[in-house]
């Protein structure tokens, strides 16, 4: 189920302001991509982009071509709620829903899809999904409880495992680990190792050795300059980017030399 | 805790008093504090005297002889439970009619139409709340009520086995005009705090929603609607209470009658209670105003007893959610 996605010249807008440009990559199915760049490069900007999250920002639109598994994205009779059905979401802060058990934050998204659903089916829905994101050991006596209630690292993980519960293509996390202490980060990366053996994964990080940790690629993207566009740099093996990159300035950003 | 660092009581013979002890900032709060208890004291002293004036002068008014209630009934239950059955009635039509609304034109303003389009609704809407209710009522009694002797023949002949669409007087001045003109006065409120509410859902938790796949609809249902929720409530209430006390509109609507009906659309309901204070302040007859008084302590308990149910079911479904 896991898909592959092709992005070729890609530019991004909010109204008239260029974000991103000429993005051109493909992300291997089954592996984790990892962007990284100074702040303001467009990296979120770009991700959401990817399942077409970066529209629901009034007067914001895309010109370009992407498309999963062949299958274009942006054309006139694709409906964005379904490609985000297909395409799950892990955001920067940690956003369960405030007004639901833990239970019903897992199952949000299948409720979405399909409306009737057995107790014992949704129960195992709950139960794969939790364990999917290490999440169950620690919550299995009180699903009924609050995920607010939950502390921030497991916040996280409850959000993932909402993600994972409908089974998507693809999963896009945006510095799912900023937000959170080393014991969670380290929960996190263990459980992005395991997902991206089901899921394509996609995740933009602030922290260059969780990139080198965690992904199979990784693009640097970063601006020319103060009100430009920010743009992709270099999107190669991590292994080559990290030991040994095509660009001088992805060198430079790697080894600190920043700026 | 040990430290004598900052608190000014520190014996002064000590160490000489280190220089971020600020005075200033220390006087500055202390003035914000009184004037912060002085003005929740004024509100609490204003309406402990409402209520000890009520209670007081009105409670004679419970025990008048009988003449004094004149052809409304022979003691002051008889005479108050049909004003305060058209006060409750014609307030319930208000909320009827207006809360879907206020709440649909909130959430059309806040999560569908563009901005060039929900900036001047919004304000057309507030500039409602600005009409005085006088106008309302002499716009109501003189032209609505007439226009809407139609719609109720119509509801009178098709729905007219249910004892709510019964005759219906001619002139059209009946509660459910009152009801409507309530309705629209208490539309802004609603709104307007609704509409608040609405736009403050966090873009974190709306987004959430969208990138579930939830459709627009969808993502007001899990997000918006349960992060407002109590706050429309405080709006409802705060509309309900405008309808409940609500005067002039009443007065020049409604023909004032001596009975209650069920008949929404008849011309003999009594008017609500605070319309007929209004209408019968005048006549200083011996023991009316006491009997007055007394139907404004009903109302004013009335009032208090809906807000605090209202406060509580609030407050009981968020202890629920914080679990
Ligand atoms: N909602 C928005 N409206 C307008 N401009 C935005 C919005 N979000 C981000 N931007 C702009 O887009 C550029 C890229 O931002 P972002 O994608 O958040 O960068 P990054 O995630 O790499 O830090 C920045 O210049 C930022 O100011
Ligand atoms: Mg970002």
């Amino acid at each position: 189920m896991a898909k592959s996605i092709d992005v070729s010249d890609l530019d991004i807008y909010y109204g008239d302001f260029l974000a991103v440009q000429g993005v051109n990559m493909t992300i291997r199915a089954r592996s984790v991509t990892a962007f990284i760049g100074p702040s303001g490069c467009g990296k979120s900007t770009f991700l959401r982009s990817l399942n077409r999250m970066h529209e629901v920002i009034p007067g914001a639109r895309v010109e370009g071509k992407v498309s999963v598994d062949g299958q274009s994205l942006y054309d006139a009779n694709v409906d964005p709620v379904a490609v985000r059905r297909q395409i799950g979401m892990v955001f920067q802060r940690p956003n369960p829903f405030p007004t639901m058990s833990i239970y019903d934050n897992v199952l949000a998204g299948n409720r979405l899809n399909s409306k009737r659903m057995k107790k014992s089916e949704a129960d195992a829905i709950v139960e794969r999904s939790l364990k999917g994101a290490n999440l169950w050991g620690e919550v299995k006596d009180r699903l009924g409880k609050p995920g607010m209630g939950l502390s921030g690292g497991q916040q996280q993980r409850l959000c993932i495992a909402r993600a994972i519960a409908v089974e998507p293509q693809v999963l896009l996390m945006d510095e799912p680990c900023s937000a959170l202490d080393p014991i969670s980060t380290s929960a996190i990366e263990d459980l992005i190792h395991e997902l991206k053996t089901q899921f394509t994964i996609v995740i933009v990080t602030h922290n260059m050795q969780q990139a080198a940790r965690v992904s199979d690629e990784t693009g640097f993207f970063n601006l020319k300059g103060a009100g430009q566009p920010g743009h992709l740099v270099e999107f190669n093996s991590t292994e080559k980017m990290f030991a040994n990159p095509d660009n001088d300035a992805t060198e430079a950003y790697i080894s600190g030399r920043f700026g | 805790m040990s430290t004598t660092l900052t608190t000014k009581e520190a014996p002064a013979g000590g160490d000489p008093s280190p220089s971020w002890i600020s005075e200033r900032s220390g006087r500055g709060d202390a003035i914000f504090k009184g004037l912060t208890i002085a003005a929740a004291a004024l509100i609490l002293l204003a309406l402990a005297s409402v209520f000890i004036f009520l209670f007081t002068q009105g409670f004679a008014g419970f025990t008048q002889p009988a003449e004094v209630y004149s052809k409304y009934g022979s003691s002051f239950w008889g005479y108050v439970w049909p004003l305060l059955a058209s006060t409750i009635v014609a307030s319930l039509i208000a909320l009827i009619i207006a809360v879907p609304l206020a709440i649909g034109i909130a959430l059309v303003i806040t999560q569908y139409a563009p901005s060039w389009l929900s900036t001047p609704v919004a304000y057309v809407i507030d500039l409602l709340a600005a009409v005085p209710s006088v106008v309302y009522g002499l716009w109501a009694g003189i032209y609505l009520a007439p226009k809407l002797v139609p719609i109720y023949e119509w509801l009178h002949e098709h729905l007219g086995f249910i004892p709510l669409f019964g005759d219906v007087v001619s002139s059209g001045r009946s509660i459910s005009t009152a009801g409507l003109v309530l309705a629209i006065m208490i539309l802004p409120i609603i709104t307007a705090i609704s509409r608040e509410v609405f736009s403050r859902t966090p873009r974190l938790h709306r987004e959430a929603a969208l990138a579930l796949g939830a459709t627009r609809w969808e993502m007001i249902r899990m997000t918006v609607f349960p992060y407002g929720r109590s706050g429309v409530i405080s709006a409802v209430m705060l509309g309900l209470g405008r309808a409940l006390g609500e005067t002039m509109a009443v007065v020049m609507v409604l023909s004032p009658g001596t009975l209650f009906t069920f008949n929404l659309f008849s011309g003999s309901n009594t008017p609500s209670i605070a319309a007929n204070i209004a209408l019968r302040y005048k006549e200083r007859s011996e023991g009316t105003l006491e009997v007055l008084i007394a139907t404004g302590l009903v109302l004013f308990l009335l009032t208090f007893a809906i807000n605090f149910a209202a406060r509580w079911a609030v407050a009981r479904s968020e202890r629920k959610l914080a679990g």
